[in-house]
């Protein structure tokens, strides 16, 4: 779980969600790459963020895009239990994954859902968290976060949170990239963090 | 290894191990002219609690504190070697040892047993000779530095990032990060350190001890935390 190194966040606000995530990908202490996507958008309100194995990623993301061919938008809910029982299909030889899906669902009620790597599940009410910064993350959260934040004060929570925790993670870290999605729309930023 | 006379052998060696990691948690924060240590309580040992109250905070000198994690034996073991060293400077000299004194102290104890080391992480704190707050954090073999906040222990993992947010104000932008805390704010972000970590960490709970140590002498005070 920790021979790319990640840390992926989600958190939920008032009529918002937000999941964020580092961009480095290295091969145990060596940095090979400094903008790896590890959030994906799976519709215009669901993002699934694949911590673990970088290989098993890109392939876990790709067989999922493949299932998904319905012509018409996937709950959040739905989308993570397709993304659970695509992990227990593998059991006795599993995708080193541990994902996290955020979402708006069609009354706009936040959902977050955490995962272990053979697809156990794990819906919060508050935050989720994963990677091999997840005990920084962990505690971060729980002291920063607080219910019915507006989306402007759940960026700066999940920002703080990302940033102070991968700095304390040889693994994770060199920039993040955060995403709030609201009813209207996903706004997406780029932060800058110490590249080291 | 014992040999049956039929030949089978029974195995009754049971390997012998000097370490155990007891859990719990320590911080300290220094500010301007005071110092403030915080640690649980709870000292386990696997799943199991052996007590809920064992303090790992121990005063050396009126101005300086020990804080431990690690080892609960080794942890006592040193303290009391250096409460004793702190002793016999003090009759020696007719004055107590200064926190920079003590703090060099420490390492050279550390370091003596340097190839049989105390599994301890001390963190000592207090206020220094011109009566500014200090910290001073070392590992099992001596290496010491000294910083304006710090946290070992089980939680550590939890607590450090939190810390460097909340009192090295990093990350943070348009703020002045020189800045010490005032003695309410150290309090209050140790409280909260704690009670976030108690809900995650199975090593540390049960009761939160601070000490607040300034130019009025050690001031103590204790809090309840969740005993699950």
């Amino acid at each position: 779980m920790s021979y790319n190194g990640t840390a992926i966040v989600a958190m939920t606000g008032k009529n918002c969600v937000a999941i964020a995530a580092d961009k480095r990908l290295g091969q145990q202490f060596l940095t090979v790459d400094m903008d790896f996507q590890k959030i994906f958008p799976i519709t215009k309100k669901t993002y699934v963020g694949l911590p673990g194995l970088a290989t098993d990623v890109q392939t876990l993301y790709k067989s999922n895009m493949y299932r998904l061919n319905e012509q018409r938008d996937i709950e959040p809910k739905a989308f993570a239990h397709m993304v659970s029982s695509t992990l227990y299909e593998k059991r006795f030889g599993p995708y080193y994954i541990e994902p996290i899906v955020a979402g708006l669902d069609k009354n706009n009620n936040p959902y977050i859902c955490g995962m272990d790597l053979l697809g156990c599940m794990d819906v919060a009410h508050d935050f989720i968290v994963a990677g091999s910064a997840d005990e920084n993350l962990k505690g971060m959260c729980e002291n920063l976060w607080e219910a019915d934040l507006e989306p402007e004060d759940l960026f700066e929570t999940i920002s703080q949170a990302l940033l102070n925790a991968v700095d304390r993670d040889a693994l994770s870290g060199w920039g993040g990239v955060v995403h709030i999605i609201t009813p209207n729309e996903v706004i997406t930023r780029h932060l800058k963090a110490r590249m080291d | 290894m014992l040999q049956h006379k039929d030949g089978s052998v029974q195995n009754h060696q049971h390997g012998w191990e000097p370490y155990v990691d007891n859990g719990g948690t320590s911080l300290a924060i220094a500010g301007e002219d005071f110092c403030v240590i915080a640690s649980d309580t709870r000292q386990s040992e696997g799943y199991s609690i052996n007590t809920r109250f064992d303090p790992k905070i121990h005063k050396i000198t009126d101005k300086i504190m020990l804080a431990t994690t690690g080892y609960s034996a080794d942890a006592k073991r040193l303290t009391e070697v250096i409460k004793m060293q702190t002793e016999r400077y003090f009759y020696k000299h007719e004055k107590n040892m200064e926190s920079h004194a003590a703090a060099q102290m420490l390492s050279v104890i550390l370091y003596q047993k340097r190839f049989f080391p105390y599994y301890v992480f001390p963190i000592l704190a207090g206020i220094d000779n011109e009566g500014k707050g200090c910290v001073y954090s070392y590992d099992p073999v001596g290496n010491m530095e000294r910083v304006t906040f710090q946290v070992y222990g089980s939680a550590s993992g939890m607590i450090q990032p939190f810390l460097d947010s909340q009192v090295g104000f990093k990350n943070q932008q348009n703020v002045d990060k020189t800045r010490l805390l005032t003695k309410e704010e150290a309090i209050s972000i140790a409280v909260d350190s704690f009670t976030a970590a108690t809900e995650r960490d199975i090593y540390t709970g049960d009761y939160l001890e601070i000490y607040i140590v300034d130019a009025n002498g050690i001031h103590r005070e204790q809090k309840p935390l969740k005993f699950d």
